[in-house]
């Protein structure tokens, strides 16, 4: 199949090093303390945070840092066949705990000792790339919610189909079974804090693709940031002296 | 970026924009430039040396925020103020919280806050209002005094080493709350004042502004001064209390649900709430004679907003 045409153009109309349009709404659930919407192209996710709050487990509770937890789950209704999927399939598990573990990578937890962070990341619509919309959006929502944090974190996914790289695969091009390199990078910080790739690529082609998923990413902290920015100056104004 | 979710038609949105611009042309300059979000460095001159606080660390020789909010400077000390998060107590704040736990001389109270709040026995005023040691027989008696579930109000008296927060409820005006509502609104709308307590006698009515964001509007009730008198009819007032829960008047009812109407149309703009601009919704609501329910239609809104902007002006008119 050919995923760039001759005139450079791939299956939705962008070109090879562009992105798809990015949207992000932060406060979409009003009972969370955090909460955001992120989208990527026809990429849709919502995501929620509560805490740091009282541990719910005692037993799960941990003496000098808070304890960070992370539930992915798909809508039944975000792909194109409708299918009931189990809750805590291995698919959702894997991508929580990545979630988990990247998030917690950034977050200030020696500063809120014996507390919990819930983060609930859900999926409303696929469309390719939904690991980084979940990190991205658990970004959004944990700066909204007051959660001290390193830096951001932002994620973008890149792949090598026709031998070009792509930035930021949808669906169809995710499924062509080609690599696909998810990324998350601390943006100020420049280090990377996820690296996924389930395929083979030579060396000298994976540096090509990740350096443009690490572009991908700085574009998406630059969006992110100016969100949060514009949101900060509004609640600051509204609320007066 | 953060869009108030009410449904709007085409005039009231243009309304509720424009007098939002007002307010956004009525804030400062210098302190717009101040906000900042995560991994922002702030700048801080380099010839004198600076404390950081909150919300701040130091990477690389320089100042960077850890969160999103306002840079605030105190003579040396540069730290970053945040405004969605969660309560950060003070010692002395007067707090509502309610009850989650009722364990060995204590009871748990959520607050809001990162851990949960501790009410000890021996930092409560006993119901018959006698200054002794705590018994074993009080501690099998603590769910008399306060039970799951339960609002109750008090103060922030120390904190704990590791982390956590003391409570304590030593004088008539703290305790159980009953025959009200509770609201909860972000706690940075509620700002610290000399009067947390209000008496608003017009409506009948107690309200309570806890730093914590948890909000009490409740009917009135008088606190009982002096001791002696509490002592020789504590028994049965006991029985009094808990039996025969007089009914309250439709009317104080009523003024409850419209000043939590009030405040809740506020939390959802935005707004600080004071207790002079909380007055000044009731009254408008009043004067438009518009029904509680009203109130949390999407005309209010803009109409409050509007007022908001109005009232801002004139004042920064008058200092100016």
């Amino acid at each position: 199949m050919e995923f760039v045409n001759p005139e450079g153009l791939r299956l939705d109309g962008r070109r090879p090093l562009e992105m798809r349009q990015l949207r992000a709404q932060i406060g979409a659930v009003a009972k969370a303390d955090g909460s955001a919407v992120f989208e990527m192209g026809n990429t849709k996710v919502i995501a929620a945070v509560y805490g740091p709050r009282e541990v719910q487990n005692r037993s799960q509770q941990i003496n000098d840092q808070a304890l960070v937890r992370c539930e992915y789950s798909m809508a039944n209704f975000s792909t194109g066949d409708r299918r009931r999927k189990p809750k805590g399939d291995r698919r959702s598990t894997e991508i929580s705990l990545v979630i988990r573990q990247t998030m917690e990578a950034c977050i200030l937890t020696h500063l809120m000792p014996r507390s919990q962070i819930d983060i609930y990341v859900q999926v409303l619509q696929a469309d390719g790339g939904t690991r980084s919309a979940c990190i991205n959006a658990a970004t959004l929502a944990l700066a909204d919610a007051g959660i001290p944090m390193r830096d951001l974190v932002t994620s973008c996914s890149a792949g090598f189909l026709n031998t070009t790289p792509l930035l930021d695969l949808n669906y169809v091009e995710d499924s062509a079974g080609g690599p696909d390199v998810t990324v998350g990078i601390l943006p100020k910080l420049d280090k990377v804090t996820l690296l996924q790739m389930d395929a083979k690529l030579p060396i000298d082609t994976f540096e090509n693709v990740m350096q443009l998923a690490v572009e991908g990413c700085k574009a998406i902290a630059n969006y992110i940031r100016e969100v949060l920015l514009e949101n900060t100056k509004q609640l600051e104004y509204r609320r007066g002296l | 970026m953060r869009g108030i979710e009410i449904s709007l038609n085409q005039t009231q949105k243009i309304r509720l924009q424009r007098a939002l611009q007002q307010l956004e042309s009525l804030y400062s300059k210098a302190n717009f430039n101040a906000s900042v979000t995560v991994a922002d460095t702030i700048p801080v001159s380099n010839e004198d040396t600076i404390l950081k606080g909150h919300g701040t660390s130091e990477r690389d020789g320089e100042v960077v925020a850890t969160l999103c909010g306002v840079v605030e400077r105190v003579n040396k000390l540069v730290y970053v103020r945040t405004l969605r998060a969660r309560y950060k107590p003070e010692i002395g704040d007067i707090i509502v919280g309610r009850v989650v736990e009722v364990a060995q001389k204590r009871w748990k109270l959520e607050i809001n806050f990162s851990q949960d709040a501790v009410l000890m026995l021996s930092s409560m005023n006993l119901p018959d209002g006698i200054q002794r040691r705590r018994t074993a027989v009080d501690e099998l008696n603590m769910r008399i005094i306060f039970e799951e579930n339960d609002v109750v109000c008090g103060e922030v008296r120390s904190f704990q080493n590791d982390g956590g927060i003391q409570l304590q409820a030593r004088s008539q005006k703290y305790g159980k709350l009953e025959k009200g509502q509770l609201l909860t609104i972000p706690p940075y709308l509620v700002k610290r004042q000399k009067h947390h307590f209000h008496h608003l006698e017009q409506f009948g009515v107690d309200l309570i502004l806890g730093c914590n964001g948890f909000i009490w509007v409740g009917e009135h009730v008088e606190v009982r001064e002096s001791l002696a008198e509490d002592q020789l009819n504590n028994t049965e007032q006991q029985f009094t209390k808990s039996n025969t829960t007089k009914e309250m008047p439709l009317e104080t009812r009523q003024n409850i649900c419209r000043i939590a109407n009030a405040i809740r149309v506020m939390s959802i703009l935005g707004f600080n709430v004071t207790l002079e601009v909380i007055l000044e919704t009731i009254d408008l609501s009043s004067t438009l004679n518009l029904g509680i329910d009203e109130m949390l239609g999407p005309e209010f809104h803009v109409l409050v907003a509007e007022r908001e902007a109005e009232r801002r002006t004139s004042m920064t008119k008058r200092k100016g």
